[in-house]
Parts: structure tokens; sequence; C-alpha cells
């Protein structure tokens, strides 16, 4: 086989912490110049002030509190256009935002969310930690409590949104929604005894989701 | 036309909820242009146009899921229908529209039309749905007469359905009913003789048997009722899910009952002692989980409670089956005698009435009954939070005599609990 030629690249950006409206809109961009090919892949890690999110398959029965009690517990609240119920996202997690053209990987939305879940699983592992999936409840669980969330948009192939794993998260904040939809509980590294450096367990995620996904990494 | 079609998102998947359109019939699209989105599983996904032109029809409306490759939308080739202007409103119908009882399917208003083949005067009335076509056929509806406030004037269901439901609607002036049932339609009833004000009416054998039970029931048991608030919210989502397709594919709907019934069973088997009876000085404990499910006949003309045998054995689809048929047959009289023994617990759905909670009376020899309330969407306190839940009440009436409160509850709350976490969409 010839090298090089048709070598996918991934390129990793760390935008810090930003509100969840302005990496949206990033986000937005990033997926307008990926449809015209002028950047490759990209994996966007993010971390966002107190947000509660609504994904196109949202039930508003599921957000506990009103906008009104959000907004003065100082928790901003948009509806998307990803894939799942509420979620929540807040200091702590590490939001993980893949730019992808499926096109040169599958054409399968199914195998992508798996492959997200892989990488979140394999992460996982690294830290000692017991990750797996719950049919018919994509994410990946530790137990019964759920410590990643994963929801995606896609739009001629190209991937928008991601996964959300709590590394030092205050739970607390779950309070506000039901997860999902799933009245099950939530769980993150820190809640399981694990101190994780964020940059580790990004540097971790990088990794795993470049051989997940079969790429050569550039910085 | 183009055909739009559900597209196939991987290779394991085989059907998609189509979650909203992004443009409305009549809209003009580009070919590439996003045009509706699907979702499956946790992903949701724009969905382009395979060609330019006028989104002519949409034949799947948003929130219902289909199999990949249903057609979900026709496309038009651009030119012909940019602007679908109602120009039939000139034509006023000529003739008379014939009287209901015509053979005709479709009433054809415009005698002109020449060999006016399967598609009637409805071209110069741009696109239409086959719903609007089907509901105007079925109800002779003359859709040259009818004023679209669609997209471009557009006629859509709601626009048919509203000359449907107009009383004696402008354009069907044929001959009105025959006079004959003038406004007061109720004749005041014919004088009651003064003398009897009260009626004497032998009872029916089984309001004898029913008396005598119910008598019988609360002098032999000592009847507690306790009441727990079960979240149904996850079971109706799983049914909302299913009942389309269930009633399709069997023929007869998807109720909450099944999921109640086999949410007991399954507690059953954890307190035998709620599936046992008393016999004297003993405690009979059944082996078999039978159980009677209580049926209201016509009017309140009586009540019986034909036994699904070996209930824990069956699925949910295998009880709804089970109490479509026993109800059915209970109330044409046609339960064989064996159908109505050998109950070893009772289920009574008062939900069905409208009535929140009740305290049922035990199907004696049995030491428990589980009364069903309705489900209502309730608001309830989550975690200091307001949520909107399916709440529905559970009454287990036990025989104090044998179970204490503790242990009933301890059912009861099983019960409760299996329902509240129902993960199993295989029905």
């Amino acid at each position: 086989m010839l090298a090089a030629v048709q070598t996918r690249v991934l390129s990793t950006r760390d935008l810090g912490r930003m509100k969840w409206a302005e990496a949206y809109a990033l986000q937005a961009a990033l997926v307008e110049q990926r449809k015209r090919d002028e950047i490759s892949d990209q994996l966007v890690f993010v971390e966002h002030p107190h947000v509660v999110t609504m994904g196109r398959n949202g039930h508003d029965e599921n957000v506990l509190a009103s906008e009104q009690i959000l907004a003065k517990s100082g928790i901003d609240f948009h509806h998307t256009n990803r894939g799942g119920d509420v979620t929540y996202h807040g200091p702590g997690q590490i939001v993980g935002y893949p730019i992808l053209n499926l096109n040169d990987w599958k054409r399968d939305v199914h195998a992508y969310v798996r492959a997200l879940e892989d990488v979140i699983i394999d992460t996982l592992r690294g830290f000692r930690v017991h990750g797996e999936r719950s049919p018919g409840a994509t994410g990946v669980w530790v137990g019964d409590a759920k410590i990643c969330a994963i929801g995606v948009h896609i739009s001629r192939w190209i991937t928008s949104h991601g996964f959300a794993l709590n590394v030092d998260t205050d739970l607390q904040y779950f309070q506000y929604i039901v997860p999902c939809g799933l009245t099950r509980p939530v769980t993150s590294l820190r809640a399981l005894g694990i101190a994780a450096e964020h940059d580790e367990v990004k540097a971790a995620l990088r990794s795993n989701f470049a051989k997940v996904f079969g790429y050569e990494t550039e910085n | 036309m183009t055909d739009v079609v559900m597209p196939q998102m991987g290779e394991s998947i085989v059907e998609g909820t189509l979650t909203r359109w992004l443009k409305n019939p009549g809209d003009r699209v580009e070919r590439d242009e996003p045009l509706f989105e699907i979702s499956t599983d946790k992903v949701d996904t724009e969905i382009p146009s395979p060609a330019a032109g006028v989104l002519a029809e949409v034949l799947v409306e948003a929130g219902k899921t289909v199999a990949i490759n249903t057609v979900v939308a026709r496309i038009s080739d651009g030119a012909a229908a940019s602007a679908p202007a109602p120009v039939a409103q000139a034509a006023a119908p000529v003739a008379p529209p014939p009287p209901p009882p015509a053979p005709v399917a479709v009433p054809a208003p415009v005698a002109a039309a020449p060999a006016s083949a399967p598609t009637p005067a409805s071209e110069d009335l741009g696109p239409l749905s086959p719903l609007v076509r089907k509901i105007a056929r079925e109800n002779n509806v003359d859709l040259s007469t009818v004023t679209g406030t669609g997209a471009g004037g557009r006629i859509t269901k709601d626009d048919v359905q509203a000359v449907v439901a107009k009383p004696a609607a402008a354009p069907a002036p044929v001959a009105a009913p025959p006079a004959a049932t003038p406004a007061p339609a109720y004749a005041p009833p014919p004088p009651r003789a003064e003398a009897a004000k009260i009626r004497v009416e032998p009872m029916s054998t089984m309001r004898k048997k029913i008396a005598e039970h119910m008598v019988h029931s609360k002098q032999t048991s000592a009847h507690v009722t306790t009441v727990h608030k079960v979240d149904m919210t996850n079971i109706a989502k799983i049914r909302d899910k299913a009942k389309g397709a269930f009633q399709a594919q069997y023929g007869f709907s998807l109720t909450f009952l099944p999921f109640v019934a086999a949410a007991t069973c399954k507690a059953l088997r954890e307190f035998p002692i709620l599936n046992a009876s008393i016999d004297g000085g003993n405690i009979l404990y059944h082996s078999d989980i039978n159980i009677g499910v209580a049926v209201a006949l016509d009017n309140g003309s009586g009540l019986i409670v034909p036994v699904i045998a070996n209930a824990d054995e069956k699925n949910v689809t295998g009880l709804q089956r089970s109490i479509v048929d026993l109800a059915a047959r209970a109330r044409s009289r046609q339960l064989k005698p064996d159908e109505v023994k050998g109950g070893t617990f009772a289920i009574t759905n008062f939900g069905s009435f409208g009535s929140v909670f009740a305290t049922p009376v035990i199907n004696q020899p049995n030491v428990a009954i589980l009364g069903v309330g309705t489900i209502e969407k309730t608001p309830v306190v989550i975690n200091d939070g307001i949520a909107i839940r399916s709440i529905c009440y559970l009454a287990l009436t036990f025989d104090h005599r044998l179970i204490d409160g503790a242990l009933a509850d301890m059912f009861t709350g099983r019960v409760k609990q299996i329902l509240e976490n129902w993960a199993d969409s295989v029905l």
C-alpha cells in the first residue's frame, strides 16, 4: 500500500473555558470549513460554564427547573440541534466536539457513536475505571451511573457536538435535569475516587481517539 | 417527480425518526439543500434534498418513525409548480353536484373534462396530498370549491376537514334532509303512574352471586388498602413508541394493564404469601400464578373475573392478548367455566373509568387484589425541581389476617419499582 497519500489527519484544539453559545458558533464555523475541505478533521476540547442544553429529541419535562430558576442559579439554557435529550455541562467536565468527515471513515452513524464510546471506555481503562455501554442508552456507564454523555449532529456526513466526560464535575448540578430522560445516577472520575488532571485526561482522550478512528495525529 | 426516501444511516440501521421538516410543501428547494432532519440513536442528522424543485408532497410527518427507503416526500421538477395558484376558483360548479347516493365515488362537477381519467379536476389545484384527496373523495367534497390556506394557496387537510365539518356546507345544497326531525327531538317521558314510586325487579342470578360474594368477602377477610404512587412515565414512553406497530401487528391496542400485570407477576414470585389463600388454620401457597382480571360488563350489568392462567409465563404481548380475549368473551358471555376459576390474585382496572384510586374488595379465596388508578400527567417534585410525570396510584387491598402492612407495602413497592425501572423495550 502506498503510504501517506490518503492519510487522514486529526488536529486538536483546546478552547479552554468558553461559554456554550460561543463554542457553538465556533463549532458551526468549523463545520462549514470542514464541508469545504478547508481544514482537516478536528477534535475540539472545551469546558463550559454551567449550561443545560436540550437536544432534538428533548422532552421539556426532563428539565426539572424552569428557565428562570436556572437563570437565577447562573445556569444558561439552550435548545440545540444535537441528538439526544437534555444534558448539563459545567466546570470539571471535559467536552469533546469532533468535527469529522465521515465520508473518509464510515458512513454509519451507529458505528460513529459506538466508536466514540470506545474512545471513552479506553480512556477510562487508563485510569483503572471499568466503563461500559448500556444497551439502548448511548453513553458510557460505570456500574449503573453515567460518566459520559454523547449527542451528535451530522450534516452531509460532517459531525458536530460529541461527548461530555465528567472528570471532577460538581454532580449536584445534574439535579436540575433528568439526564437524557433516564432516571439513573451520574458519576465522575472524582466521585469514583480518581484524582485526574484535565490535561492528562485530554491527552489520553486524544491518543485513544486517534487510535480508534485510525489517524496520524498532527499537533 | 423525485421520491425522497428515508436514508440508511448505517449498516445496522433499519429505521429512522423524522424529527423536523426544514421546508414546507410548496417551498422551492435546491439540490443538496437540507430538507429534513432525522434521528437515530443519539445522532441527529440533516438530510439534503436529492433534487432541485418544489417540495410537492410530504408523506411522513415529523415525529414518525419509518423504515429505511420509505418515501417521505416528493419533489416536483423545478419549473412546473413554481406558483401553484388556485386557478380553479373561477370555474364555479356548473352543474349542481350529484346527490350523495351517487354510485360514482368522486363527483366531477366540471362535466367538461374529457375522459377525466383517475385524477379528476385536481390538476389545476396545485399539489394535493393523497390524504386531502382521500378525505375529499370519502366525503364527496368538490375540491375546486375549497379555499386553500396552505403555502401558495394549497389545500390542506384542515381546509377539507373544515368543509366536511360544516353542517350544511355551501357547496352541497343537495336535498336538505327531510325536515322530519325538527328542533325538540326529546319528547317528555310519558307521565308516570303516581302510585308506583318504586319499581320492583328481581335480581339477576349474576347480581345475586355478586352480592353474596361481596358480603362474604367482607365478612371473611380483614380488608386493608394501601396506596402507592407510581411514576409511569417510562412505561408511557415505551407504550407510545410501540403502540402503533403493536396495533398493526396484533390487531388490538396496547394498554398499560399488561405492564402492571407483568410487574405484579414478578413481584408475586418474590412475595409468595400474596399469592396464597387461607384454609382454616393453614396457609395454602399456590405455585401457579393465575391472575384474575376484573371485567365490568356493559353498562354496569355485572362483574366477572376471568383468569389468566400461569400469567407469569407470558410476556406483555401475551398478557395483552389474554386480557383482550377474556374481556371480549366475558362481555359476550362466552367464557368457559374453567376460565373463571383458579385465580390466585386479582387485578382491577378502575382507572379505565377515570377513578384515581379505590379500595377494591378481595376476590375470595385470594388474599389480595391490586387496583389500578387512572394514569395522569402530574407535576411532581424531583430533586427539588418540578417535573411533569405520568402518575398512577396503585391500591392494594390485602387480607390483614395473613399479610402485615409492612409486607403489603414491600410488595406494592416492588411492583412500583419494577414499573418505574422498566427497561425492556421488547414486549
